[in-house]
């Protein structure tokens, strides 16, 4: 499936789509909180737990390590590190402002167009350094993929929106073009919907539609991991179920990383959650587990709403 | 107890009085209302000022008969009661001065369209590609100079471009290139030249208006573009410019517009033959440098072909309406897709 500049964690047999992913906190630095540098108003620093997977058929397909992460000289990401294994749906968690879209979008080097950004640490994705300066960003993106909070079709035919992504990359083959539209769209749960307009503007969809549209668009780029930013935020409950069912599907071929503030809904898509606050991650763990039995107090108190 | 009616309640004293007082601020206050609206007023007022002078000469006159000292009453008529439209649109010739007299704004047409047309030729897309540039690529420094300097060229008086028209580009530019190279007559007077001075001053009008509606693309279809695995020259030229296109398009217009009512440089540089003509290295006469040239020679008062100045004005008035109207529906077009 990955073309490009292959790497060494690829293994390869037992790929059949298991739903759980077990993960266990190594809760092993717990006793030494790292002292930084940086002028920080927190007065202790909560440890970073790093999650292993222990599941050999979910090897890890993106693994952050140690990321710190500037807007000019306010630091908003504290030493992270995640491991995200493949085909499977992790979730990021926490209060607003506490860095999970900034850490989302280190993954696809999102953040390079805003001015002024800087990080340390490294993103791998299957063992390469997505910022190693040798790295193509154009094609880093196709392969990882991602999906706003904001629905975003551009204002051109529905057709025209999901072939953007194979356009730029070069594809010219009408027939082609056109099957990736109706796979893409399928895969995304809306062809039966849009099927008889796909030269009308895709302004005129519904918002559970156009994020659908959208998630189809980023399909149609062929993928391996998808990164959605409260993808159904802004949709109503059924869209909302729609979008679900949709990550539940999608997750046996793709690796998805999800940004949500709605645990209920974290808790019904994610095999892993990570909880994140004030720009660290506090815990990572299986889904479950963390739901129901978090190892730390500020995971406890936010989870259950007992939040401050 | 139930049965208590509103009228058994005492009602609490008046502690402030509500009632209006005259006051000194009040005063100034409605007269700064006055002051703002009259403002507002005399602009509309003189735009209808302009088009009853327009119509009174050019369609009906409406002016009492005057009767000069000899006794001999002037010939009081607009021009449309002299000449008939027909001939006006259809006639090929525009001799307003001549003993033997032809009314075809034809010529003068066709000249204004010459030049405008080399004019958007040459300003459309440098303009564009311009605000591209300011708005897509530019970091905030660069676009920090380069700015006022396009401002700049937008603040030199046309009169300026004109001569420039005429010392400049036709002896060093055109002359070598069309001339000495391939052997075509450059005329001193020349389209060519007055076009591409109107290009140039059209520039810094398309780049700030079409800057304005690249930048109001939404960040985020930006940033949809970039998480598609686009590059920068696909996320201005697929996503950015799409989406904006109603907008350009309407920078377009009004710029045109300007172009076809241009006049100084136009006078100065293309010299002043009415002449249906498709060469752009000869004279040719526009609707506008008409105008001055028969304002500034010596046409009497009240003659045919004073009035005539008035026909060619409402032409040109006309024209330009369109091309306004035109512009204000297609970028309200445009505000209604992110709004
Ligand atoms: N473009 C930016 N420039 C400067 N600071 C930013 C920018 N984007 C985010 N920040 C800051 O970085 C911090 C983390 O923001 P981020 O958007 O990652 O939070 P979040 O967890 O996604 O919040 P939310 O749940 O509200 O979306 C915030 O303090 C925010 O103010
Ligand atoms: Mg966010």
């Amino acid at each position: 499936m990955n073309s490009s500049p292959t790497v060494v964690t690829a293994n390869d047999n037992a790929q059949n789509e298991e739903p759980r992913v077990d993960v266990t906190s190594t809760d092993a630095a717990a006793a030494t909180p790292e002292e930084s540098g940086e002028a920080s108003v927190r007065t202790s620093r909560p440890v970073v737990a790093e999650s292993a997977i222990t599941d050999a058929s979910h090897a890890v397909k993106v693994r952050a390590k140690n990321v710190d992460f500037f807007y000019g000289t306010n630091q908003v990401l504290f030493d992270v590190s995640l491991d995200i294994p493949e085909k499977s749906v992790t979730a990021l968690i926490g209060p607003s402002g506490c860095g999970k879209s900034t850490f989302l979008r280190t993954l696809n080097r999102m953040n390079d167009i805003i001015e002024g950004t800087r990080h340390t640490g490294d993103i791998l994705l299957e063992g390469t350094d997505v910022y190693d300066p040798s790295i193509d960003v154009v094609l880093l993106r196709k392969r990882v993929g991602m999906v706003f909070q904001k629905s975003t079709p551009f204002p051109k035919s529905i057709f025209d929106n999901i072939a953007y992504g194979p356009k730029v990359a070069g594809l010219k083959n009408k027939a082609k073009l056109a099957e990736i539209v109706e796979t893409s769209l399928q895969r995304a749960a809306l062809w039966d919907e849009v099927k008889d307009r796909l030269n009308s503007s895709a302004m005129a969809l519904s918002g559970g539609q156009q994020q659908r549209l959208c998630i189809a668009r980023t399909l149609a780029t062929d993928p391996d991991v998808i990164l959605m930013d409260e993808p159904a935020s802004a949709l109503d409950p059924k869209s909302t179920a729609r979008v679900e069912d949709l990550i539940f599907e999608l997750k046996k071929n793709y690796t998805i990383v999800i940004v949500t503030h709605n645990m209920q809904q974290a808790a019904r898509v994610s095999q892993q959650t990570a909880f994140f606050f004030q720009g660290v991650l506090v815990e990572t763990g299986d889904t479950h587990s963390l739901f129901t039995n978090p190892t730390e107090k500020q995971t406890e108190d936010y989870i259950t709403g007992r939040f401050g | 107890m139930s049965t208590a009616s509103a009228s058994d309640v005492p009602l609490s004293e008046a502690t402030t009085s509500l009632q209006r007082s005259a006051s000194f601020t009040r005063l100034k206050e409605s007269g700064i209302r006055s002051l703002l609206f009259l403002c507002a007023a005399l602009s509309i007022l003189t735009t209808l000022g302009i088009i009853a002078v327009l119509f009174s000469n050019a369609i009906y006159d409406v002016s009492p008969r005057q009767v000069g000292r000899d006794g001999e009453v002037r010939p009081n008529e607009a021009f449309f009661q002299q000449v008939s439209v027909t001939e006006f649109v259809t006639e090929t010739r525009w001799t307003p001065g001549y003993t033997e007299k032809h009314f075809g704004i034809m010529p003068l047409v066709c000249g204004t369209l010459m030049i405008s047309g080399i004019a958007a030729l040459i300003g459309l897309p440098i303009g564009l590609c311009s605000a591209i540039y300011l708005s897509e690529y530019a970091a905030p420094r660069t676009r920090a100079i380069v700015k006022p300097v396009l401002e700049i060229l937008a603040g030199i008086p046309t009169v300026v471009y004109g001569y420039f028209a005429l010392v400049f580009v036709t002896p060093y530019v055109l002359r070598p290139i069309f001339q000495d190279m391939l052997g075509f007559d450059v005329g001193v007077f020349n389209a060519a030249s007055a076009g591409i001075v109107v290009g140039i001053m059209i520039i810094p009008m398309i780049s700030s208006l079409s800057e304005d509606v690249l930048r109001s693309v939404p960040r985020s279809l930006r940033e949809a573009a970039y998480a598609l695995g686009s590059t920068r020259v696909d996320v201005s030229t697929r996503v950015v410019v799409p989406a904006a296109l109603s907008g350009i398009i309407a920078s377009f217009l009004l710029a045109i517009s300007r172009a076809i009512g241009e006049t100084m440089a136009v006078t100065i540089a293309a010299g002043q033959t009415a002449i249906v003509t498709a060469d752009p290295l000869g004279s040719v006469a526009t609707m506008t440098s008409y105008i001055v040239n028969v304002s500034k020679g010596d046409a009497v008062i009240g003659s045919i072909e004073e009035k005539s100045i008035y026909a060619v004005g409402l032409t040109l008035f006309l024209m330009t309406l369109v091309m306004n109207i035109i512009s204000q529906f297609v970028l309200r077009r445009f505000r209604e897709v992110y709004n």
